[in-house]
This record gives C-alpha cells, structure tokens and sequence, in this order.
C-alpha cells in the first residue's frame, strides 16, 4: 500500500458556516495505479488532492503514505516529503518566469541539496526523455503551452517522487497539446509509477485504470474506470 | 545556501530600473552620511594639525576669567573681557623676567580701522605687537620683513600687510616702501604676510594689518593688551609652567582679571564644537538612510505579493519556510549593501571634489558605520516582507491571480 487514507476530513469555517470540503474521506492506492478523480466543482476533488499531496493538513483523520502516518509531520517534514516523495503537474503549469527550462525543472533539487552539477545533469536527461532536449536554455515565454506542461512534467520527475498528482494536466491547453499530455502520462504509468489525476473531463479520465468520483466532500463511487480507453503498455508515442 | 544567495541575486538583476530606484535611498543616505562625517572629521584635523603649527609649548593669556561654568571656554565671557581689558606691559615685563618658565612673550592689541593707498581704501584689524609676533604665532612674512626691535622701540609707523589687504590695496604694484593712510596717519609698508586663510572659524588672518605696539598705544590712546601669547620653556612640562606663570601674575593681578590658556583646551572646545556639528548633521543624514530602509520594505512587500505564486510553487516542490525567508532576507540585505557600496562610491568621489575647497577625510570608521547600518537597516526592513512570504499557505500561493 502506497497511500492510505483514512476517514480523512477537512473543514473550513466562512462567517458562521463550516464548509465540509471532505467529509470522511477513505481511500487506498495501491504503487503504479493510474487513479483519475472526477467530480463537479465543490465536490471536494481539489481539496482532496492538496490533502492527499501534504500541500494541506487535514482537520482529522490519517494519512499513510508508505504506511507512514504524515499528517504527525511538522511543516519542514512536509516540506522534505513533498521534495522527495510527492511530483506535482498544474493546470497553470506553474514554471518560474525568465527562467530557463533546465533550472526550472532542476529547481526540486535545489530544494534537495543536490550539488549544482548533478542537478544540471539529471535535468538535462529529464529534459531529454520528454522530448525538449533541444529547449534547455528556453524560458517560459519562449516555450508553448504543451512544451511548457512537459517541462513540469519533467520537474514532477526529477526526484524519482513516489506519487505524482496532476491537477487538470490538460485544463489550459489545445486539443493536440493535451493529446500529447495524455501520452506522456500513459507512458509514466506504463513505468509502473503511481499517479493521482484530477480532471472534469471524461476523455481525459479515460487514460487512467480507476476511477473515484467525488461529491459533496464524499466519495461516491470507485472503481475500474468505465471510460478507460488504453490498455497499459502502449507503445509510447512521442513528438507534437 | 549559496544556491539561495543566487536565486535572491538574480531576482535582484531581473528588475534593474526597480533595483536601481529601490536601493536610491540608501545610497543617497549612505552617501550623505559619509560625506558630512568626512568634513567633519576632516575640520578637526584641520584645526588640531593648525594649532599644532603653533607649537605645543603656546600659551595664551587672555583677560578676564573666561572659562564657563561646565571648564570650556566661554565666548560670551571672552568678549565681555576683551572690552575691559587689565593687562598692561607690566605684565609682559613680568613674563619676561621669568626665564626659567618662559622662553618668548608677544603681546597684541587690536583695533578696527581704515587703511587706503591713493583711491583705494578697507576696513581692516590693526593689530599693535611686538617685533617677535610673526615667530611666535606663526605668521611668515613673505615680501619685505617683520619689524624689528628697534623700530618697535621707536615707535615707528611702519606696518606689515595681511596677504588680502596687500592685494586689495595694491593690485600688482609692489607694496614695499609705499606710504598707506591707517586713519589719519601715515604708515611705510615694510612687509606682506603669506597668504593664510582663515584659520578656525575667525577672520582671516589675510585682512590684517601689523603695526608696533608702542605706534598702536599712542594712536589709539590707550594701554592695554588684549592677548599675550606665551611660548614656555619646554613642550613636557606645560602643565607646570602655566601654573608658575598663573601665580607670578597674581602678584599683580586679580585671579578673575586673567586667564592663562593652553593649546589643548582651545583645541577641545573647538573639537568638541566641531564634533556636535558632525554628529547632529551625521543624524539627520541618517534619517535620510531610514527613509530608504523603508523604501526597501516598501519594495520588498511588493515583490512579495507579485511573486506569490511563485513563493507557492517553491513551497510546493519543497522550500522549507526558513528558506524563503533566507531568500527574501537575503534579496533585501543583498539591495541595501549594493546602495551602501554606490552611496559610499559617490561619498569618495564627493571628498575627493570638496577637498580643493575644504578640508575633508573620509574616516575608515564612517565607512564601517555607513555599511553596517545600511546591512542592518536592510535586514530589519526586510524581515517583515520575508516573515510574509515565509508563512504564506502554498495552496492559498499557487492558488493567487
């Protein structure tokens, strides 16, 4: 088991309501699942993936990550954790301007202590496996939106994280480009690596194996994914 | 850590022209402080290497008693005892004979008065002293000579021209020889004075004019002396020899009618003048770098909330708070060092400019100062925004527009 969640709740007080974000939240995930989130806006699918990824403490209950219980974890814990163990994809991307795209996908490594040579080296080699060997030196602004997606995809790798978790990986992005997307997480789970998506698109859920719906801070169904296109183990499709 | 340093330096070179404007502040009160220091400390050595032309072994009685209530000099008493004055030759006679204590005594009395040669005409001090005044108080004639005894002896009307005086009066005719109207009378030229500018705040010595004290007594109808300077007979034993020659001229006169003053003390009430002037405008220079600590906090809470996201993605891949706050501690000590280093640039350039009009000295102490405030007046400033960005929730960061 490499997450566990158990009853797991997180509340928010707005004025004189208590907004039940998550509301007894129980959830396994086994290493090298594919697992999508679905869920309308409020459902709570956010919230659990900040719960689930250390970015939030809960308000009660565990988690168990590699049958750890991190939610006894202080902020610099957490923080190391999320270093070490957790990949984060956004919706927005999220890459540090002017800055080009081997320091920003060496960035966690900073963060890790890693002598600035390794670092070059190792984003180098991520770069390369996402197809952007020729775009080391770009910034942001000079990538599109799909290149720009593949350099965080390349960061969330970088530290060989135990979980990635992607937030509407393909929410900001064309229809090629997030075609493209898909493949490359298609590929990492083909590497037998754990990934938590959220998405309110059924295509795009349709890449991954299981599938939990949330709503209204519950989860209301869990299962094989009824959408599921792929088959693990395709052959990896790269370039635009 | 290092790695640290270079994320706040390269967020610092990013925004150049904010950069630029953010560390103004602290390079104008940087650079004003040192500056003002500098002139300050500058004056003092001015006025101590000036005195010290004049020999550690001078003493000056004044008349009256004129040190204040608090053992400085009064000035307010000095005046006052300048207009009544008790000292006669009497006394210089006294100082005289004591040749164990003393080695030379001129006295002088001055007076304001109107000097002219042909159309042109000044006011000028007219100052009434013996013939060993130029050795004594250290005034170099520099065409012609002092006059000798003989002629103060006799009386003579013969006068010595401050450098200024010489110039006004004569332009590039040669003065030496040439008959002046001092009043009504006539006086021979037989000497210029070097030019000496002023010396510590007072006239300058350039716009006086020297004439035999016997001369002074007869035309200004009267006896007294305003000023003996004393040289004593050895530079250790001051102390000693001031105070024989305190009591010597009891004998005479009234303790309150005299006041025997040695360099050091004239030397610490200017010093001490000088060092209040240095200190008040040094303080208000460092408001000045107070305002621009603020400007960079300013800046800095700015830069914090432009860059939430940022802050947030750092935290999410794993920036302990501690680190971001390093990060922005460091980008705004990094700033205020960067404005220290240009302010203190533009502070040596501007002595280096001031020293052909005023003496100023850029002191290693005044650098320190400027530098170490400017640091801690960065780090102060920046700690607020930094604490800010520390604490900021990643979720609530990545999820700011």
């Amino acid at each position: 088991m490499i997450l566990e969640l158990e009853n797991v709740s997180k509340h928010y007080q707005m004025g004189d309501t208590i907004i039940r974000a998550l509301d007894g939240v129980n959830l396994k995930v086994n290493a090298g699942e594919f697992v999508a989130i679905m869920g309308h806006s409020g459902s709570g699918k956010s919230t659990f993936l900040q719960v689930a990824s250390m970015l939030a403490q809960p308000s009660s209950g565990k988690i168990l990550l590699r049958e750890k219980d991190v939610t006894l974890y202080n902020e610099v814990e957490r923080a190391r954790l999320r270093n070490k163990e957790i990949g984060f994809v956004f919706q927005q991307f999220n890459l540090l301007p002017r800055t080009s795209a081997l320091d920003n996908v060496a960035l966690p490594l900073v963060y890790a202590k890693i002598p600035e040579n390794e670092r070059r080296e190792r984003a180098k080699k991520m770069l390369e496996k996402v197809g952007l060997g020729d775009r080391l030196q770009n910034t942001p602004a000079q990538l599109s939106g799909g290149q720009q997606q593949r350099v965080a995809i390349a960061r969330a790798l970088i530290n060989d994280p135990t979980i990635i978790f992607a937030d509407e990986p393909t929410g900001n992005l064309d229809t090629k480009s997030g075609e493209d997307i898909k493949r490359f997480l298609q590929e990492l789970h083909n590497e037998n690596r754990t990934i938590i998506m959220v998405t309110h698109e059924e295509d795009v859920a349709a890449i991954a194996q299981r599938l939990v719906v949330f709503r209204d801070g519950k989860v209301v169904s869990d299962g094989k994914n009824k959408y599921a296109k792929y088959k693990k183990n395709l052959p990896m499709q790269t370039g635009e | 850590m290092k790695d640290i340093f270079l994320i706040a330096i390269k967020a610092i070179l990013t925004n150049k022209v904010r950069t630029f404007l953010t560390t103004l502040g602290i390079i104008i009160g940087v650079s004003s402080v040192v500056l003002l220091t500098s002139i300050g400390t500058g004056l003092s050595n001015y006025v101590t290497k000036e005195f010290n032309n004049l020999g550690a072994n001078t003493l000056l009685v004044f008349p009256g008693d004129i040190f204040g209530d608090n053992g400085g000099i009064s000035q307010e008493r000095t005046a006052s005892a300048l207009a009544n004055s008790k000292l006669k030759m009497t006394d210089v006679g006294t100082l005289e004979r004591m040749r164990e204590d003393v080695s030379e005594v001129a006295p002088f009395n001055l007076q304001s008065d109107t000097i002219s040669f042909q159309q042109a005409s000044k006011t000028v001090t007219v100052l009434g002293t013996t013939h060993n005044l130029d050795t004594a108080f250290n005034i170099p004639v520099e065409r012609g000579g002092f006059f000798d005894e003989k002629a103060e002896k006799d009386g003579a009307q013969v006068v010595v021209l401050g450098y200024e005086v010489a110039t006004k009066l004569f332009g590039k005719v040669d003065p030496i020889g040439k008959t002046v109207k001092l009043g009504l009378q006539t006086y021979t030229v037989i000497g210029v004075a070097k030019k000496k500018g002023s010396g510590f705040g007072g006239p300058s010595f350039d716009t006086y004019v020297y004439i035999p004290l016997k001369a002074f007594f007869k035309k200004y109808d009267t006896s007294s002396i305003v000023r003996i300077i004393v040289k004593t007979k050895t530079t250790e034993r001051v102390a000693e020899h001031t105070k024989n020659i305190e009591q010597e001229l009891q004998k005479r006169l009234k303790k309150d009618e005299f006041s025997v003053v040695n360099q050091s003390e004239i030397l610490d009430t200017i010093n001490q003048i000088l060092g209040i002037i240095t200190a008040a405008l040094g303080g208000i220079a460092g408001i000045s770098l107070l305002v621009g600590g603020i400007g960079i906090m300013n800046i800095m809470l700015v830069s914090v909330t432009e860059r939430t996201r940022e802050i947030g993605l750092r935290k999410a891949l794993g920036a302990t708070p501690n680190l971001i706050m390093f990060q922005f501690l460091i980008e705004a000590a990094v700033l205020s060092v960067i404005g220290g280093g240009i302010g203190l640039t533009i502070a040596f350039l501007g002595t280096l400019a001031l020293q052909s009009f005023i003496p100023a000295e850029v002191t290693p102490s005044a650098v320190g100062l400027a530098l170490g405030v400017s640091t801690v007046v960065g780090l102060i400033f920046g700690a607020a925004p930094a604490r800010r960005a520390a604490n900021l929730s990643p979720i609530e960061a990545l999820r700011y527009e």
